[in-house]
């Protein structure tokens, strides 16, 4: 029996999901499966216990985090969003990127985090932008290429954000 | 008088019965043993009162060994055979340990650089795996002393950011001590379940905990019993004894200036100025000044005085140090200053004046000290034992933790790919795919790291292991999947397959910064002495028992939940039942379990089935719950 992530938790398979009730069934799913539950149980007991906790959590990052779902939802349809075939953007968008680029290699080397942290909240408006759209096109329209598009932005605005946090790990020491 | 029920051999306890249970701290400076009694967490005393157990262990010229109080004492007397914070060389080699021209003992250098830590002492070569487990062997006499029987097991905290190997080492010393390990809990996620449960704390806690020897910080959500590690930091080479060394190094400066000849301190005093450190320390939590004096063997009288504010500022970067990290559990957090609803202090070194006052400082709020720093660990360790054996009733407690760092494995050009992020909630799989850099290549060699730097050399590496017999094939034909998990104990398995003809590799992540499993069977039989026959009898015992426990859980899960399986499998599973009964009744200990295993085997479907009907059923109660509302 193989449940998608959206059936495992009893969501509907939308982007625009409630986060509260995703929270709230994976707390109920951990509740009832977590290795915790089974410390002095039988081998067997453990070993489904740990397959389904683990899961139960690759599922969870999967809807929680907007790009992923997105993403998961896209390969619902039969898509894949990051293939090694396909990587074209629009050029303005790589303008876009590359400017942030710029930008962030300019605050490391002037170790100034809240430049960084400045970036970091603009590049957070354009995912929102993003997100809104998704649910439109996801949701609504149900135009699949459009949003393979935008779900590939948003993967690489999270790729950015996550570069800019290492940076300013490696600053704020 | 009432009487004490006995239950036939081989039976199991009647469900009801109270389960003994009990959660250890295994602190760099002091140890606790705390368990839950009649609903209330409890620290265990010994025979003296003392809750706190120094985790100090002395080797005496007949062979005896002394652990706490008493071993503490003769410290300065006998340095090089009293050895205190082994949990700072727990999983390290020697090249980890920085400061070691100013520990008192003698290290024994070994041409692997990797290899493990070892100590001379007089009762011969020591490892921190050993002397820890002296110290959870007297922590166990205590329980066992003071609740009136055999321990089920045990839940040992440590730090949350202990690497693997670190925390290989601390299941080693469990074993050693003949502890049954139900969970390693990280120290924070105990300090709030301990803190959370007393005072029904909903919303977002920060764990500032400052121990002796390490600095965690940890950011949980909790929510009706549920405590979600959002991220954890730190520093497993930060705490209070780097401040007691600071002292330490501030009083030779003092000597130094008030000399001119003056050689290098013996290890005795060496020892009785640390403790001297020490002590100025505590007392300059509640005074403005401390006196050191003392006189050192070579007859020279120290006599100096440390005012709170010299303290203060010559300490002033180890304070700085733990504000990193607290910033990057923040962000990891993606949390802001206002999410936090409180922040709670853990750990003897939180009690420093200038420490609470950078943490109000950090987070613009006076932080939560109404539990005993030093004891809410345990206390949180007992809660969570009790409630993995089952006695909590209410079904309510859930802890959610994370991994610590990242892990990863070596590639090209000794980069390090990153598998499982840092801050991933346990238990947690990964699996990605490599392949072959050669034309032909039959052979890969796998290193696998952790840490958060981008190059191998600046991680640390936890294992290196070869997957063979991968079909000759171009150069990026083969397809090897490498798969990590980490169980809830934080501890790594890693495998690797080669995907065309299903070559596999696995190794559990020990061999080069844990014991070999032959080491600690080794020390295992040379602790249990000569004593052959008892050994013999006590695995038959325990052979017995798991066979029992499980024969119970299956047949009440047949009685339950049979319909889920088709009748053939259920046979299946009740021939195994039976044959397991039959050779339960022989003397054989290893048939025994061996049966027990194919039972195990035999039921894999029938559990898998159930956990999937338990966890649908959870989630359908949900929905009803709505409609009555």
């Amino acid at each position: 029996m193989s449940l998608n992530y959206f059936e495992l938790f009893g969501l509907e398979p939308i982007f625009n999901i409630e986060l509260a009730a995703l929270e709230s069934n994976f707390r109920k799913i951990q509740s009832e499966s977590h290795p915790d539950r089974f410390v002095t149980a039988p081998a067997a007991e453990k070993l489904s216990a740990m397959q389904q906790a683990t899961l139960a959590n690759e599922a969870y990052l999967s809807l929680k985090n907007p790009a992923n779902r997105a993403k998961y939802l896209l390969e619902l349809q039969g898509i894949t969003a990051i293939s090694e075939t396909n990587t074209a953007m629009p050029t303005d968008f790589l303008m876009q990127q590359m400017e942030w680029r710029e930008a962030t290699e300019d605050a490391i080397s002037a170790k100034d985090i809240s430049a960084l942290d400045s970036l970091l909240a603009e590049i957070q408006v354009e995912a929102k932008t993003l997100q809104e759209s998704l649910t439109s096109l996801l949701d609504v329209q149900k135009d699949y290429a459009a949003a393979t598009d935008a779900t590939r932005k948003l993967i690489f605005i999270d790729k950015v954000s996550e570069d800019i946090n290492r940076a300013i790990e490696q600053i704020d020491i | 008088m009432a009487l004490l029920q006995i239950s036939e051999p081989g039976m199991s306890a009647a469900p009801h019965q109270h389960k003994l249970a009990v959660g250890i701290d295994l602190g760099t400076t002091n140890s606790l043993v705390a368990t839950v009694k009649s609903g209330m967490a409890t620290v265990l005393q010994d025979e003296h009162g003392h809750a706190l157990l120094p985790s100090v262990v002395r080797y005496m010229p007949e062979g005896e060994v002394v652990v706490g109080h008493d071993a503490q004492a003769q410290q300065s007397a006998d340095p090089v055979n009293t050895i205190a914070s082994a949990k700072r060389f727990m999983g390290r080699s020697l090249k980890d340990i920085a400061d070691r021209a100013h520990i008192p003992y003698n290290f024994v250098d070994s041409s692997d650089s990797t290899k493990l830590l070892q100590i001379q002492t007089r009762a011969g070569l020591k490892t921190p795996v050993e002397i820890s487990a002296e110290i959870l062997k007297t922590l166990k006499a205590r329980a066992e002393k003071s609740l009136g029987g055999d321990l089920i097991g045990v839940v040992i905290t440590v730090p949350a950011y202990f690497d693997d190997a670190q925390r290989q080492a601390t299941k080693d010393a469990a074993r050693l001590a003949g502890l049954n390990v139900l969970r390693l809990l990280n120290e924070p996620t105990a300090a709030a379940v301990a803190y959370g449960l007393d005072n029904a704390a909903e919303g977002t806690f920060v764990i500032y905990d400052l121990g002796g020897g390490t600095f965690d910080v940890s950011i949980l959500k909790l929510t009706k019993g549920v405590f979600e590690v959002l991220a954890t930091n730190g520093d497993s080479a930060l705490g209070g004894d780097d401040f007691d060394h600071r002292i330490y190094c501030w009083v030779l400066d003092r000597i130094r200036e008030s000399t001119s000849d003056f050689n290098p301190l013996s290890e005795n005093d060496t020892r009785l100025l640390l403790t001297k450190a020490r002590q100025a320390k505590e007392w300059l939590t509640d005074n403005h000044e401390a006196q050191i004096v003392c006189r050192l063997s070579n007859g020279m009288l120290v006599d100096v005085t440390l005012s709170s504010t010299q303290f203060v500022e010559f300490t002033q970067q180890l304070v700085i140090k733990t504000l990193a990290p607290t910033r990057k559990a923040m962000r990891d957090a993606e949390l802001t200053l206002d999410d936090i609803k409180g922040v709670v202090l853990v750990g003897g070194a939180t009690r420093m004046p200038q420490v609470r006052h950078a943490v109000e400082e950090y987070f613009k709020q006076t932080p939560l000290t109404n539990l005993d720093p030093d004891k809410v660990v345990a206390l949180g360790a007992a809660i969570q034992a009790n409630a993995l054996v089952g006695n909590r009733s209410e079904d309510d407690l859930l802890l959610l933790d994370v991994t610590p760092l990242s892990l990863g494995l070596e590639t090209m050009g000794g980069l390090v790919e990153r598998i499982i992020p840092r801050n991933s909630t346990l238990p947690v799989a990964r699996a990605q795919d490599f392949t072959t850099y050669k034309d032909g290549q039959t052979a890969m060699s796998i290193q696998v790291v952790q840490g958060e730097r981008e190059l191998v050399a600046d991680c640390r590496s936890l294992a290196r292991f070869e997957l063979r017999g991968i079909p000759p094939m171009a150069a990026g034909a083969a397809r090897i999947r490498v798969t990590f998990q980490v169980d809830a104990d934080g501890l790594l398995s890693v495998s690797a397959r080669e995907q065309t003809n299903g070559v596999e590799a696995h190794v559990v992540v020990k061999p080069s910064y844990g014991l070999s499993e032959d080491e600690i069977t080794h020390m295992l039989k040379s602790s249990f002495g000569s004593a052959e026959a008892d050994k013999v009898a006590r695995m038959l015992a325990e052979a017995r028992v798991s066979a029992g426990a499980i024969i119970n859980s299956v047949t009440l899960a047949l009685a339950v939940d049979s319909h889920l399986i088709s009748e053939q499998e259920k046979q299946v599973i009740e021939t195994e039942i039976q044959n397991l009964q039959t050779v339960s009744q022989a003397e054989d200990a290893v048939a025994i379990n061996k049966a027990v295993d194919a039972l195990n085997h035999a039921t894999e479907a029938f559990a898998a089935a159930r956990m999937n009907a338990s966890v649908s059923h959870a989630l359908s109660g949900k929905n009803l719950d709505s409609i009555n509302l």
